[in-house]
């Protein structure tokens, strides 16, 4: 226990120092904002805001400093500041990223870009529409299916166990803040509107890989489409974009792994042994 | 693509012009243009759709190259003295890089869409480096490069070497 900690520590240390020998430090920036409102037929154009900033400066601190004393109407959204909510997705210097969780000193550049996330209709400003988004996340049924479970009748509930080994194959996916970053570094979103994309996909993951749920044929019927899991081709970067380590890139390809039969459908070992055991 | 407009229907009856989406935010193609922005990975994505393309051109040229046999044997061999000039020499280096590449690379992503060599699901910790963008499938993309860079090589020394 005591090396592990001390592991963890030594590469803490590690990866500070090499951030700290990453960062750029300056007294000013400029913001180059995409502006245009859609629903007026605006064209597009950019807007540059010099912004001071400070070591600790994200690029939401200075969009919003931006915003509260340079220009009221930039449109933006945003609500925890802390990269819980995922609502500021945009894309900074062309990758999408969480604008609360970028620093300035981070970036490359005395200019930093700010569009509106790509693959996502486009509303005004710095905001999109993420109805199409949710949709698909809706229609991976993200919600954990037992038939055994009859919710309806309270004395028939029982409790499900899980080891933690079990926890850990799905934990990582159900970290997902639906910030849309994933969506839109997808070039298969980017090319097709019906495919579901790298959230939704590995949302699908996350219910199929969790032991309490029992719905794996329904799940792959619904993945199994000429839009839908094979239409993936490991291209990474919603992986590499993915701002809390959801990793989809994973659970896409351990899914169709298992569709595949590449796999080890543990959850169907374990109903054979069940059933002979019956 | 057009705007699509959204209206809401208010007590009275009346129709409000609520927003209007323009649907036409997509990267599209313009995205594989700058393939380095997201790593490795997606640089390869990008070589294989690209060497893809590739392969598919110099399979309709090979077809239509081979069906002047048909013509008799003045045709085909004026075809094949086109392939004998240096251009021609350039063209098929491109095509066995190509082919190299996409073979080496398509073997990995055989492996990789399988949910192979990627690694276990686990608890992520900043600065969340996802596992399935390891060492192994940069190891890989790097292999097939390297081993199209060898056979392009060994390709000009044979087709540019003489005798």
């Amino acid at each position: 226990m005591t090396d592990t900690i001390e592991k963890l520590e030594r590469l803490d240390k590690k990866r500070s120092k090499e951030h700290k020998e990453k960062e750029i430090l300056r007294s000013s920036i400029t913001l180059k904002i995409l502006r245009a409102n859609r629903a007026a037929n605006e064209p597009a154009h950019y807007d540059t805001i010099e912004v001071p900033v400070q070591r600790s400066t994200t690029v939401l601190d200075a969009l919003l400093w931006a915003k509260g004393y340079k220009d009221h109407s930039i449109g933006i959204r945003y609500s925890c500041r802390m990269a819980s909510c995922g609502s500021c997705g945009m894309k900074i210097n062309g990758i999408p990223r969480l604008a609360c969780y970028t620093k300035v000193s981070e970036l490359s550049g005395d200019t930093i870009t700010c569009e509106p996330l790509s693959n996502f209709p486009h509303i005004r400003d710095l905001v999109t529409d993420f109805s199409q988004f949710f949709e698909h996340h809706k229609n991976m049924q993200p919600y954990i299916q037992n038939e055994n479970a009859d919710i309806k009748d309270p004395a028939k509930l029982s409790e499900f166990m899980q080891s933690p080994e079990d926890v850990d194959k799905f934990l990582q996916f159900s970290y997902c803040i639906k910030c849309g970053c994933c969506y839109a570094a997808c070039p298969t979103v980017a090319m097709d509107t019906k495919f579901p994309g790298p959230q939704a996909l590995a949302q699908m993951y996350r219910y199929f890989a969790d032991t309490r749920d029992t719905a794996v044929e329904k799940r792959m019927e619904i993945v199994d489409d000429r839009h839908g899991l094979f239409r993936c081709h490991f291209a990474g970067s919603c992986s590499s974009v993915c701002p809390k380590g959801v990793d989809p890139a994973l659970g896409i390809q351990l899914l169709r792994g298992h569709m595949l039969g590449y796999s080890s459908n543990e959850k169907k070992i374990a109903e054979l042994k069940e059933r002979l055991k019956k | 693509m057009a705007p699509s407009y959204i209206y809401k229907v208010c007590t009275g009856g009346e129709e409000v012009l609520m927003e209007a989406i323009d649907r036409n935010n997509r990267e599209g193609i313009k995205g594989w243009l700058n393939p380095s922005r997201y790593g490795a990975e997606r640089i390869s994505y990008w070589l294989q759709r690209l060497t893809g393309v590739g392969l598919l051109g110099y399979f309709i040229g090979h077809v239509y190259e081979t069906s002047s046999l048909t013509n008799g044997p003045d045709a085909w061999a004026a075809m094949l003295e086109l392939t004998q000039t240096p251009m021609g020499h350039m063209i098929l280096l491109l095509v066995i890089g190509m082919s190299t590449f996409h073979s080496a690379n398509g073997i990995r992503l055989i492996f990789t869409q399988g949910g192979k060599g990627l690694g276990k699901p686990g608890r992520p910790d900043y600065p969340y480096d996802a596992v399935s963008l390891n060492y192994r499938q940069k190891s890989g993309i790097w292999i097939a490069l390297i081993l199209a860079a060898a056979a392009m090589m060994y390709g000009a020394s044979v087709l540019f070497g003489g005798e």
